[in-house]
């Protein structure tokens, strides 16, 4: 779990942002560990055992009388320890309502499907401790995309975006596989493209920028990393590499980032998306790409 | 109606790898997934894939250990293919851009794991399975091969001959889970079921919510036999809060395990001498267990598994997933303290009964992934074994279902003239069906038999629009929820790592509860838009007819054999059970039947030894 996450909700004191970039999750969490942060968030746990927790979330349903109109509904859900955003939910539909509609599947922060707008943030559900966040809590779909019901979005323009960076590996020049014969990678260029490769398509980055949402070609945060991930591979010749920033520079693509970093304040997976995205800039200039 | 040459549902592993080799096989190829392929539970394995790549390791030390974890209940030649095509399908992985973990010289980089003579665990940190599914999803893109996702397959349209052997199957019928609408898919040349793990049926388990057994009970229905269904891993090393897997690379990598007494018990008391930590992952969870009830669990559920002294750096290159899942779902720092881990439900060695070429007794279907059982685990897999099965036998049953000659299969399917059938065991319900089905019967008093494959989808399609209408009229009753919960209890209660018979017969009983009460569902909401409260009511039908074929396996199965135990017989009986169970729908009254395994590998037998680690 991140910093990140918590801030907003759960720490009076101001944030500060330099923090972010220079401390790797990891590093956060020692810190955390060492300024007594973490037995704080088990005191917090202790206070809420035997209550219940104020949710009001987000319905809408096109069909159903009653629903058509956009309202919340509130649940109080009895704490247990470790409880996150997702079971709280879950807890819901199973006991109480059971058209209580979202996406869900793996619980373990892999599958991606359960990114919602939790207290004004993106956030995925499973990984997102209830007891860390202000009551009611305010649970609502990922904004800028269109609700189909409750808290699903249409997720399919974020697909196509992630579609139109040619997502896969390029390359003519690989060995026979008859030969059991691998292409050659050291272990400092995997570690260059590591982060990239743990984007999980949950959307969130999309659903926080603010140029995204003004512009429906950008191709977002997502989709430019995952083309960071093939662009920075050795794996792919120089030519590849010139054809995916060739993709990258034209109108909406890397260069419609404003460095805002709201895409990197809600992964999920830690990635520095906007890093990423500079880097990419970089490339191109480099390159003699013409920019917008 | 749709209409392709070769429909795969589900698109995790096995399925996008079905896919990819149907379409290269030349056949206009179709995934139909519930879920977006990239949500699909392969993304969650974390330790790798076992392939003999390096000099001085070799296909058949592979096998071979492969044939001993499986407590020589695999099959010979599907251990042999495995162990075989694992290298070359690794490499086509590779050359797919898959972000393996590397070494110094470049060269993808190999672990050692558990009941492995030689480190040939592959691995991309430990998120390999994550990698393995997006580079296959990247190829799916690539190549355009159309994605139906969020569409839930219903059921299989198959004709109705009274063996088996002789039906067909020519499409699947589907629900758009975004619109409601029920449609037909025909496939003019075969269907691959490839829905994953039955996970679902236990409540503590590692598996996605998505993991209900689908294509188990669906071809189980349809008539194909469901084989070795009891046996079940139990994996040693689950968060015990949430069951969120740990992965067998902590072990490998050196990490220990201690109880509360602060011993490291898998020496200490003797359950694995020679590979401790690293014994087959049956022998670890009963081992853990066995703490537990002995006094020496910590708060009487769990052990502390212990990576401190590898090191920030070696735990950040290798384990650094470890750390945030340690963090994020148990609230532990796995570089300060131990992590609690205990067993949880992880995969089922059992599925539907396929050959080798991924091919069932029904003509036009066939299995691959977890769902199937060809079989390579028999009765324990090991870790990184189910990797290479995906890549490996999803690859065949796409090539063999779009037409391509991949040979005769040596392992047989259906009931034959090679069945023993079981008349020992009472059961204490009786299984299958409880009561009749209205639309089953509706429907077959309507009409007559199909002429023609589109005539039979049409009519299957039917069915499943009016099953669904009636799911939705009805408006009092129970609601699925409760009665998966009280299945998925029973089964962690009664069937779990230790089992004894008077606890089966037990769950036996409660699975005939759920059924019975299954008869009165009804679906709360009456939207058709998005429906997930339909979509799970329907999955927990699965559920129970998969939960009822692990009870029963595990009922008859009166020995100890990989992961299955039986208090009443502590000891493995090569004598009466070298032989798969098989456990057929028989039109809603199940029958129990028995196959001997094949030990005769390509150039060798496989004497059963003892499995000692």
């Amino acid at each position: 779990m991140s910093t990140q996450q918590q801030e907003p909700e759960t720490q009076e004191a101001p944030k500060d942002p330099d923090m972010k970039g220079a401390q790797s999750p990891q590093d956060r969490r020692l810190a955390e560990k060492e300024s007594g942060a973490i037995d704080e968030e088990s005191e917090k746990q202790a206070e809420l055992e035997g209550e219940t927790v104020h949710i009001k979330v987000f319905r809408y349903d096109p069909e159903v009388e009653g629903k058509q109109e956009p309202r919340f509904d509130d649940f109080h859900v009895p704490f247990e320890k470790g409880m996150t955003v997702l079971d709280a939910v879950m807890y819901a539909r199973d006991e109480y309502d059971s058209s209580l509609t979202f996406r869900h599947s793996c619980r373990q922060a892999v599958c991606g499907s359960d990114a919602f707008f939790v207290n004004g943030k993106q956030r995925l559900g499973c990984k997102t401790q209830i007891s860390d966040l202000e009551q009611p809590v305010r649970i609502e779909p990922l904004p800028h995309q269109e609700v189909v019901k409750d808290l699903v979005v249409d997720m399919s323009h974020f697909y196509d975006q992630m579609h139109a960076v040619e997502p896969y590996f390029q390359d003519e020049d690989t060995p026979d596989v008859n030969d059991l014969e691998e292409q050659r990678q050291s272990p400092e260029n995997r570690e260059k493209i590591k982060m990239s490769s743990r984007c999980i398509w949950c959307g969130a980055c999309m659903s926080s920028c603010n140029i995204a949402a003004g512009d429906n070609k950008y191709l977002g945060p997502a989709a430019i990393n995952k083309a960071y991930k093939f662009a920075m591979d050795d794996r792919e010749s120089e030519e590849i590499k010139e054809h995916r920033l060739r993709i990258l520079e034209q109108e909406h693509g890397v260069w419609r980032c404003q460095t805002q970093f709201s895409c990197t304040e809600v992964c999920p997976k830690d990635i520095p998306l906007t890093e990423h995205i500079q880097e990419l800039k970089r490339e191109a200039v480099k390159k003699n790409l013409k920019f917008w | 109606m749709y209409e392709h040459d070769v429909i795969v549902v589900g698109a995790g592993g096995a399925g996008l790898r079905a896919a990819i080799a149907a379409h290269e096989a030349g056949a206009d190829t179709a995934l139909v997934s519930k879920l977006h392929p990239v949500r699909s539970h392969t993304g969650a394995a974390e330790g790798g894939i076992n392939a003999a790549l390096q000099e001085g390791d070799d296909w058949e030390l592979h096998a071979y250990d492969t044939m001993k974890g499986s407590d020589y209940l695999g099959d010979a030649p599907a251990v042999e293919t495995l162990a075989q095509d694992a290298p070359e399908e690794t490499m086509h992985l590779e050359h797919w851009g898959m972000p393996f973990s590397r070494e110094e010289d470049g060269r993808v980089s190999q672990r050692p794991f558990g009941g492995l003579s030689y480190p040939r665990t592959t691995y991309a940190g430990a998120e390999t399975g994550h990698h393995l599914l997006h580079t296959m999803y990247e190829q799916v893109v690539k190549r355009g091969i159309q994605v139906y996702d969020e569409w839930y397959v219903m059921n299989l349209a198959t004709t109705d001959e009274p063996d088996p052997n002789d039906r067909e199957c020519h499409g699947v019928v589907a629900y758009d889970v975004q619109s409601g609408n029920i449609e037909g898919f025909k496939a003019n040349q075969g269907v691959v079921l490839a829905t994953g793990g039955p996970g679902q049926a236990f409540d503590h388990t590692t598996n996605a919510v998505s993991c209900t057994g689908d294509g188990h009970a669906m071809a189980y229905r349809a008539g194909a036999p469901l084989e070795d269904m009891e046996f079940i891993q139990f994996h040693p090393t689950s968060l015990p809060s949430t069951g969120v897997l740990i992965s067998e690379g902590v072990r490998g990598e050196g990490g220990i395990l201690y109880n509360s007494e602060g011993e490291r018990f898998m020496f200490e008391y003797g359950y694995a001498n020679n590979s401790g930590e690293l014994a087959s992952r049956d022998v670890v969870a009963r081992a853990e267990l066995t703490e537990v009830d002995e006094g020496r669990g910590i708060e009487d559920e769990y052990v502390h598994l212990d990576m401190r002294h590898l090191g920030e750096e070696r735990i950040m290159d290798r384990l650094e997933n470890i750390l945030h899942l340690a963090e994020d779902f148990e609230g532990v720092d796995g570089l300060v303290e131990p992590m609690p881990v205990k067993p949880g439900q992880h995969y089922a060695m059992g599925g539907i009964e396929t050959d080798e070429n991924g091919q069932t007794c029904i003509d036009g279907l066939y299995a691959a992934g977890e769902c199937a059982c060809v079989s390579v685990h028999g009765g324990n897999r090991l870790g990184g074994n189910a990797l290479p099965e995906l890549i490996v036998f999803g690859k065949r049953a796409g090539r063999h279902a779009a037409g391509e000659d991949l040979g005769e299969a040596e392992i047989r399917t259906g009931y034959g003239d090679d069945a023993e059938d079981e008349d020992d065991t009472e059961f204490p319900v009786t299984p299958g069906k409880a009561g009749l089905d209205e639309v089953d019967e509706a429907i077959a008093a309507d009409g007559g038999v199909a002429a023609d494959a589109e005539g039979l989808l049409e009519r299957a399609v039917e069915r499943e629009r009016a099953r669904v209408d009636r799911l939705l009229d009805r408006d009092e009753g129970v609601q699925h929820a409760e009665i998966r919960s009280k299945l998925q209890q029973a089964m962690t209660d009664y069937v779990n790592v230790f089992r004894t018979e008077d606890g089966i017969k037990k769950a036996l009983e409660i699975i005939r509860e759920c059924r019975q009460e299954y008869q009165n569902v009804y679906v709360d909401d009456p939207s058709r838009t998005f429906n997930t409260d339909l979509q799970h009511t329907i999955e927990t039908r699965n559920l129970i007819d998969v939960a009822e074929t692990i009870a029963l396996g595990a009922l008859v199965r009166n020995e100890f054999r990989g992961a299955h135990w039986r208090q009443e017989n502590q000891i493995r009986d090569d004598e009466n059970w070298l032989k798969h169970t098989m456990v057929s729908w028989d039109g809603g009254e199940p029958s129990v039947w028995y196959r001997p395994v094949i030990l005769e590998g390509q150039d060798k037998t496989y004497e059963p030894k003892e499995r000692s680690y």
